[in-house]
């Protein structure tokens, strides 16, 4: 009798398997929930409330993609990715798309066959100091012990400015972002280095903040963007243009407050028209409702309201716009038409 | 039940492969093979569907390009030019590195604290099983984030070691560092160094001085050379003590072999102890030993020390008085009785749950991940499985070096018990 | 002898001396403290060396913990109210975090209205395995035992009750062919026990499931494995683990001691091959390699491959500790099993496992302990145990930068748990002994 128990548990998990088809967006729409990999937890990006609630500005992509979908913003099932994880559980189809500060690389799209859909945050990698430390550049950093976070772009960066500036280091590798703040504060490193938007909300939560500086060396580009499986180029143009509607948005000035108004009936500018679905049919060439994006926006706002009310200059994150402004205001955040 | 009937001798039934039991074993052992053959080859198929579906392709090719990462401690030389397999091989003599010394600390702490335990002082027996049951009873992950986490906050920084002011100074004779990036030791260099290594000055002032693997493979099989002669002497005096009765004093003799040729070639090499000192962010010279190899070792150690200790404990129970009392009725003094009768007894139930644990130990080896040390699971495993995207080769690897490994060690354990077994009837 | 003598003494004492107290060395606290704390030198110091060692502990963190905060809604609060109340430079712990997240460290996110049922669950656990555990209960309580791992999974998953209840039908179906063919061929008997269940599942599971579903909609709101974190996600990766494996153990056991060469070796090599390579490795193969191994398009979420992983791993483990149980028992109960004519499987089923699972049991219930200590290693493949959890709390903005309570809150929690397991198989190991004199 016992011997069978077995057999039943695997029939009990094939019970529980589905089947991941080509077309991502069916997969989806049966489910009726997006599976979005997220990180374990970068403050600002994504980590859990105390209710459980996941919120942050990678997060919010994933709401506005379940809600253009689905209409609801909740549709969404967090999925906890650790840097080693995250690509294979894309890959695997566990997850339908990441949303995990990662970087636009060319072997990652071509070789590791991924498609990028866009760029929510642009990002450079920098270094984190204490104040007394009394460096100004990281020429000066000859000999430092450098904490990194593993299993990210940042560690082949920091090999190669070291070695193309011919000065030592000795890495000192973490895994997570809590344990290497950690390690900094408690001086085990002299430098914290990874992508500067994630030194400046560390540092913003420090109880001393003013005694940290961020040099001002960006030592690399760092596109950080949702990204699905290649192959399914309707699924990734569903992604790719949420994110779109969420700057366009912006770049139009619809906002969560305005938007029912300028949804109710067509206005004058024939783009809002478009986007919001009030004329045209760019919903149904998505396969979605022609208010997808209306939804996409009440979600969280467009893309400016999101990153003010994650990590914009009125949270502990406090991180201004710079390179992540709209293209009119000198920023690099820029979207092809609706049309 | 019919025995007594003939065999059958009629021709042979298809149905005898079931019923016979000269037959059946070969009945079930075909179907076993077959369903074990086909279970592989869906595993492998199915494998290599999804291979053709995701693009990718079964090579291993990628163990020869560059690596492109940095690797703190590396016990042979490497930079970020090398190749990926060369940086597994670091990490593969990491985990090495770590797996010995955490077994040899292991030993000592298990032993200690077995003893202790069965001491009759109250508080100290107390404290004995407070640290066993502690330790047994909390997740071997929790504790290495915690030593590892004690030793970054407790220790000073570097820094605090620097100026008129330093509020921290080096033990030792500045010979020793104790900082909250690791423990910086004096290291031993050769000024007449045999690699033909140019020999460089650390600091104005001190000793030029050259490393090199030769110098220190003479240097070992002086000492090597050494204890085989030594070996030669003690068993001359048991054959003169079998002979006479009358053991010899060699003690000198012993201490000389040891001595004079060792000294004679670290002289010749012209050996320098080199001290570390402070330059820049950190110490420089010397022994570099990392927070991450520290914490990771004394985290192993004392868990699986608490595991040796309660071995140790039963083993030493298991000797039954008796063997003790009848010893010193044979007239052998305390030190003779512990070498010749309690130890050997009490190493045949000691010594095979003790290599287990070894096993165990290079096993979680592997959590070496929770404080960055940088092992074969994080360069192979890791970095590698992560900038190449060869999850499927580097896994296989991964599982094959460790699997590698723990076979030698129960092979070793199993050579052992069989060379020490009691010879039952 | 004394007779005689007592003539010829001149003097004999007829009363008695008063007894005299013992000297002061030789009584109460002093005697105590001679005896077992300074009884030689080497004692002396051990003692002192261990009490300044407790002092120093209790020194440091006494007052951190006693001053610990427990009310507040972020870090920065909590420093707030240090410096209010102690001052800027004492230490003080900020419990608060604990009391803040307590449902989350102790459910993850499972909906809140729904936590009683990993309670109830583990309650079920506990009663359902109570008989196995105490053998003066009732040997027909069993029954119930057999149950308890369908009431768990409908009570920690939800959804219909029908699907645990059409899988528990193809077990019921196996039982009774297995009764049905056992008197004519144990052989025939226990392939039977295996096949037809498979076929059930096969075939008519999801029918009889949909139907009556469909039929009489009765069950609880379905929860994804995805919302499991916390400790609830430790104890239920455990316990499933632990239930799954015993039976695969019991085979593999079988296997390593079979006569049949190619049976005993797929057996040993298995055995090793899970055992040589550390746990973690093959976290990393559920969570990186898995879908690999599987036909295309199948994908099972991640909770369920750690499961499936973690019972091969601990199967391999069980199976060595129930060989040890076999190899424990005396050969002439193998030779009276053979000597009563008992075929390969009834001795097995009658006279050998029965006795042998019974001496495994202490060694079972410490492969669970490390199982359940190894789960902590799921925060690795991005899993949100107690450990994991603490990463995610820190990155929230209202707790980043707390450390030490966290740690030592999960530390405690594993500590009573695996404490209080390892002292019942301490238990059982003394009563077997005493019933083995």
């Amino acid at each position: 009798m016992k011997n069978t128990v077995f057999f039943g548990a695997l029939t009990v998990a094939g019970l529980a398997a589905g089947m991941a088809s080509a077309a991502t967006l069916d997969d989806v729409k049966a489910r009726g929930s997006l599976n979005c990999g997220v990180t374990t937890g970068v403050p600002g990006f994504a980590a859990p409330d105390a209710n459980g609630v996941w919120e942050g500005f990678d997060v919010a992509v994933c709401r506005a993609v379940a809600a253009a979908i689905f209409g609801d913003s909740t549709a969404v099932q967090f999925v906890p990715t650790t840097g080693q994880t995250r690509f294979t559980a894309l890959a695997s189809g566990e997850v339908d798309m990441l949303a995990r500060n990662t970087t636009w690389t060319f072997s990652r799209d071509v070789d590791l066959k991924f498609e990028f859909t866009g760029v929510n945050y642009y990002d450079g990698q920098g270094f984190m100091v204490p104040r007394d430390l009394g460096v100004s550049s990281a020429s000066e950093l000859d000999g430092a012990t450098v904490c990194i976070q593993t299993g990210t772009t940042t560690e082949l960066n920091l090999a190669d400015y070291f070695r193309v500036n011919n000065i030592s280091y000795e890495p000192v590798p973490i895994e997570t972002n809590a344990e290497a703040q950690q390690q900094y504060l408690a001086g085990a490193c002299d430098v914290y280095t990874t992508d500067a938007s994630a030194l400046a909300a560390t540092r913003a939560t420090f109880e001393a903040p003013g005694d940290h500086i961020i040099l001002p060396e960006i030592i690399s580009k760092e596109p950080l963007g949702p990204l699905v499986r290649h192959g399914d180029n309707e699924w990734a143009d569903i992604v790719r243009w949420t994110l779109n509607a969420l700057i366009a948005a912006e770049e139009l000035g619809i906002t969560s407050a305005n938007i029912e108004g300028l949804a109710s009936a067509p206005t004058d500018n024939p783009e809002v028209n478009r986007l919001l679905g009030t004329e045209g049919e760019l919903g149904a060439m998505l396969g979605l409702e022609a208010n997808w994006a209306m939804n996409a926006i009440m979600a969280g706002g467009n893309y400016g309201e999101v990153f003010e009310s994650n990590i914009g200059e009125s949270t502990p994150i406090g991180l201004a716009r710079g390179l992540n402004a709209q293209w009119t205001n000198g920023g690099l955040i820029y979207t092809p038409p609706f049309r | 039940m019919s025995t007594l009937t003939d065999p059958p001798k009629a021709s042979f039934r298809l149905s005898q492969l079931i019923y016979d039991t000269r037959y059946r074993s070969y009945t079930i052992q075909i179907v076993a093979l077959i369903l074990i053959v086909a279970a592989f080859a869906w595993l492998i198929n199915n494998t290599i569907e999804n291979l053709e579906s995701l693009g990718k392709d079964f090579d291993f090719g990628f163990l020869g390009s560059a690596a492109g990462y940095d690797i703190n401690q590396m016990l042979i030389p490497y930079d970020n030019q090398m190749s990926h397999g060369r940086a597994a091989l670091v990490g593969i003599l990491n985990t090495l590195l770590v797996a010995v010394l955490g077994c040899l600390a292991a030993t000592l702490i298990g032993v200690i604290a077995g003893v202790l335990r069965l001491s009759k002082n109250w508080v100290v027996n107390k404290l004995m099983a407070v640290y066993v049951e502690g330790f047994r009873n909390v997740p071997l992950l929790l504790w290495i984030i915690l030593i590892f986490a004690i030793m970054t906050e407790s220790m000073p920084q570097p820094r605090e070691f620097r100026g008129d002011d330093a509020t921290q100074a080096m033990l030792l004779d500045d010979s020793v560092a104790i900082t909250n990036r690791g423990i910086w030791i004096p290291r031993i260099g050769f000024s007449n160094s045999l690699s033909g290594n140019e020999a460089v000055a650390a600091m104005d002032g001190a000793t030029p001085v050259a490393t090199g693997a030769i110098d220190w493979l003479v240097l070992f099989g002086t000492l090597a050379i050494s204890i085989v002669a030594i070996s030669f002497v003690r068993k001359r005096a048991d054959r003169i003590q079998q002979a006479t009765g009358v053991r010899p004093v060699t003690w000198y003799q012993q201490l000389a072999l040891l001595v004079v040729p060792f000294g004679l070639v670290a002289f010749f090499l012209g050996l320098t102890i080199v001290k570390p000192f402070l330059q820049g962010f950190n110490f420089t010279e010397g022994t570099h030993l990392r927070n991450s190899l520290i914490a990771l070792w004394l985290a192993l150690s004392l868990y699986t020390g608490a595991f040796i200790a309660e071995i140790v404990r039963a083993g030493i129970l298991a000797i039954s008085k008796g063997q003790t009392e009848a010893a010193f009725a044979l007239g052998l003094q305390p030190n003779r009785t512990m070498n010749l009768i309690i130890l050997p007894q009490a190493m045949r139930v000691i010594i095979p749950p003790l290599i287990s644990q070894y096993l165990n130990l290079t096993k979680n080896s592997s959590l070496a991940i929770a404080v960055g040390y940088m092992d074969v699971r994080a360069t192979l495993g890791g970095i590698t499985i992560n900038q190449t995207g060869r999850e499927l080769e580097g896994m296989l690897l991964l599982g094959g070096f460790y699997l590698a490994l723990s076979l030698l060690i129960s092979a070793g354990m199993n050579f052992y018990n069989r060379s020490t077994q009691l010879q039952e009837r | 002898m004394s007779d005689t003598q007592a003539q010829t003494v001149a003097y004999v004492r007829d009363t008695m001396v008063d007894a005299q107290t013992p000297p002061i060395t030789e009584v109460g606290v002093i005697k105590w403290l001679r005896e077992n704390l300074f009884s030689s030198p080497l004692n002396a110091i051990l003692t002192i060396a261990s009490l300044y060692l407790v002092y120093w502990v209790i020194a440091h963190v006494g007052p951190w913990m006693i001053n610990g905060i427990w009310v507040a809604d972020s870090l920065t609060e909590c420093r707030e109210i240090r410096n209010a109340t102690l001052g800027a430079d004492v230490p003080a712990a900020c419990f608060a975090v604990i009391t803040e997240r307590w449902p989350q460290l102790m459910f993850g996110f499972y909906p809140s209205d729904a936590y009683w049922r990993p309670v109830v669950a583990l309650l079920v656990f506990f009663v359902g395995i109570a008989p196995v555990l105490f053998d003066k209960l009732p040997r027909s309580l069993l029954i119930g035992t057999l149950l308890t791992p369908f009431v768990m999974y409908l009570l920690l998953w939800g959804g219909s009750i029908w699907g645990p209840f059409a899988v528990g039908l193809g077990f019921v179906a196996g039982y009774f062919t297995f009764r049905f063919l056992n008197p004519i061929n144990s052989l025939m008997g226990t392939i039977g026990a295996i096949i037809v269940p498979i076929l059930f599942w096969f075939f008519l599971t999801g029918p009889i499931a949909s139907t009556l579903t469909a039929t009489a909609p009765i069950g609880l709101p379905f929860i994804e494995s995805k919302d499991f974190g916390g400790f609830t996600l430790s104890v239920v990766i455990g316990i499933a683990a632990i239930i799954l494996s015993l039976p695969l153990g019991i085979l593999l056991a079988l296997g390593r001691q079979s006569d049949l060469p190619i049976i005993k070796y797929s057996a040993v090599v298995f055995i090793e091959v899970i055992r040589g390579v550390p746990l973690i490795v093959w976290l990393f193969t559920a969570s990186l390699l898995l879908n690999y191994f599987l036909p295309p398009g199948t994908n099972f979420d991640l909770m369920l491959r750690v499961i499936i992983m973690v019972t091969l791993f601990s199967a391999a483990y069980i199976a060595e500790v129930i060989r040890g149980g076999l190899a424990a028992l005396p050969k002439g109960q193998y030779e009276a099993a053979d000597a009563l004519g008992l075929d390969y499987w009834k001795s097995m089923q009658l006279i050998i496992l029965p006795q042998a699972l019974k001496i495994s049991i202490p060694g079972i219930v410490n492969t669970f302990i490390g199982l359940f200590k190894d789960t902590t290693l799921v925060v690795f493949i991005g899993l949100l145990d107690p450990v994991g959890l603490t990463n995610a709390i820190r990155a929230s903005t209202d707790w980043n930068g707390i450390y030490w309570e966290l740690f030592l809150f999960i530390g405690i929690m594993f500590f009573i748990f695996c404490y209080s397991m390892g002292r019942y198989s301490l238990y059982l190991e003394k009563k077997l002994q005493r019933e083995h004199r």
